[in-house]
């Protein structure tokens, strides 16, 4: 254990890890990260609070972690290169240690062009792979990443995210490896709805003895309608939903809708539960936290063990 | 090339709104090769300049000239003998230029083009962005086609997870700069040894983060 990570303690007992993530308010309300935690507890092992997802400015990540530290959870903060620069990016990493976070996951994070503030500028003074290697040196080795040395290092299990459905798809698992080298430890991927494609990715990752250095946490979305299945679809970037699901969406009557997409979630759990390398599930609801307890359950992961 | 862009005229009419005789000084480098501040510019400016403030009963006296370059001392002094006789210079040369004009002349400089980036013709009447000129180029390391640049988040270590089918998630008018990097170490031989290097993190410090940048070659210096 090189951390104090209850993500960590569960994966290397060989147990198939359980997470979700919770999208801070547009406001200062801690009540509605409360609620939100309140929905997860005993049902996750670990939560990602979003940094800023799709560029639209939400309460910080490392503040609703805290919020949901207090609550007993094991929080995982989201950290994007978008809006830091080296100098910010360390400072918030010694900051979240200190305050007794022990992930993060290093992402580059949505262009500005999506968000509330497209007239805004980036910085991407480094990028998520590099963010990996900041957060090694400063664990590791005890550096600064201009070989300073720091006097206390922070003590964080380093995931990163990794998106099987993106193009190229020959270097996707080449991208990981790289991520690999860098120093990850932990991948939630993007939400799978082509099972296919992840299980074509996952043969080349275990091909290259990927999955035997780092955890990968396979993610799923569930869909609420049809008209969220078309959105993925077409407007988020990198994400592949396969035409046979929206019509399958599309056979049911439409207030049955969410069940069905409650059903193919939980499908597709025990599907990548079944595959070579997969050691855990990343539940993404997004706003719709309280599914996840029941996804959990009827997927069989529940109860969570005792970390 | 330094590439710019004409002014919308309201603008350029709220700008020199204050004057009765200005300077219109184009460029006869890169804004007259991107059409956007050469000799046919100037005329063209000067006649709709007069047309617009004549019809606003307030006519404009212009002088029209066109320097050989506006980012050099020799030139820009080719105007000293009557731009005491006007209220302002309207440069249509890059920013460069403007600022040459405004540091050799007590009048003010003002200016007629929206200055954009250093890039190149794609066919006629497009230009796209190459170069960032961060100071410390890796083109030999990615192909010949900057990450810095063409990646619309300058990762050294892309593609992210927005590619999608060579298009980056920008805009999909945009190519993914890294497709391209990966197409282009392929067709080299390159990718099996260049793609799996991890790229240190960058030094920016001899781009624009240095503060404002000077190269000073001794040999040369007089």
């Amino acid at each position: 254990m090189k951390t104090g990570s209850r993500l960590e303690k569960i994966l290397e007992s060989g147990a198939f890890a359980v997470t979700s993530e919770c999208g801070p308010p547009r406001g200062a309300d801690a009540d509605v990260i409360r609620k939100k935690g309140e929905l997860l507890k005993e049902v996750v092992d670990a939560v990602n609070i979003t940094d800023c997802q799709t560029s639209v400015v939400r309460m910080s990540s490392l503040s609703s972690c805290l919020i949901l530290k207090q609550m007993g959870f094991d929080p995982i903060m989201q950290m994007v290169t978008r809006d830091r620069n080296r100098i910010a990016i360390q400072s918030d990493i010694l900051g979240a240690a200190a305050l007794g976070i022990n992930n993060i996951l290093c992402l580059s994070g949505d262009h500005q062009r999506f968000g509330d503030h497209p007239q805004s500028k980036n910085v991407y003074d480094i990028d998520s792979v590099q963010l990996i290697m900041t957060v090694k040196k400063m664990r590791d080795e005890e550096k600064f990443l201009n070989d300073e040395e720091l006097t206390k290092p922070p003590r964080l299990f380093i995931g990163a995210a990794a998106n099987p459905f993106a193009d190229p798809f020959e270097i996707r698992a080449l991208r990981l490896a790289k991520k690999v080298a860098a120093g990850v430890e932990f991948i939630q991927t993007q939400c799978i709805y082509n099972l296919g494609r992840f299980e074509a990715w996952m043969r080349q990752v275990v091909d290259m003895g990927l999955h035997e250095k780092v955890y990968i946490l396979a993610g799923v979305t569930p869909l609420k309608s049809v008209g969220m299945a078309r959105y993925m679809k077409n407007l988020v970037p990198g994400m592949d939903v396969p035409d046979e699901l929206i019509e399958r969406l599309k056979g049911v009557p439409k207030e049955k809708q969410s069940d069905e997409g409650i059903a193919i979630c939980v499908e597709t759990i025990q599907r990548v539960q079944k595959m070579e390398g997969v050691r855990g599930v990343h539940i993404m609801a997004i706003e719709w936290e309280e599914k996840v307890r029941e996804i959990a359950q009827r997927a069989g992961l529940l109860p969570r063990p005792a970390a | 090339m330094i590439t710019a862009e004409i002014k919308p005229i309201e603008e350029i009419l709220e700008i020199i709104e204050p004057y009765d005789k200005i300077i219109l000084a184009g460029c006869k480098e890169c804004v007259a090769v991107c059409a956007a501040g050469g000799e046919k510019e100037v005329q063209f400016l000067a006649s709709a300049l007069r047309t617009a403030r004549k019809s606003n009963g307030r006519e404009v006296e212009i002088r029209e000239v066109t320097l050989q370059r506006q980012c050099d001392p020799e030139y820009v002094e080719q105007i000293r003998d009557f731009a005491g006789d006007y209220q302002a210079i309207l440069s249509i040369a890059c920013g460069v230029g403007v600022q040459y004009m405004a540091e050799h002349y007590t009048i003010p400089a003002v200016p007629g083009l929206n200055t954009a980036f250093m890039g190149g013709a794609v066919q006629q009447g497009v230009w796209s962005e190459k170069c960032q000129g961060c100071g410390n180029c890796v083109l030999h390391l990615t192909g010949g086609i900057c990450p810095i640049t063409r990646c619309s988040k300058s990762l050294l270590n892309g593609p992210c997870g927005g590619s999608s089918n060579g298009k980056c998630e920008v805009n999909p008018e945009i190519e993914c700069g890294w497709q391209l990097i990966i197409d282009r170490l392929k067709l080299l031989g390159e990718f099996e040894s260049r793609y799996a290097e991890l790229f240190p993190i960058k030094d920016w410090s001899t781009s624009r983060d240095g503060g404002l940048r000077k190269i000073v070659r001794e040999d040369l210096k007089q």
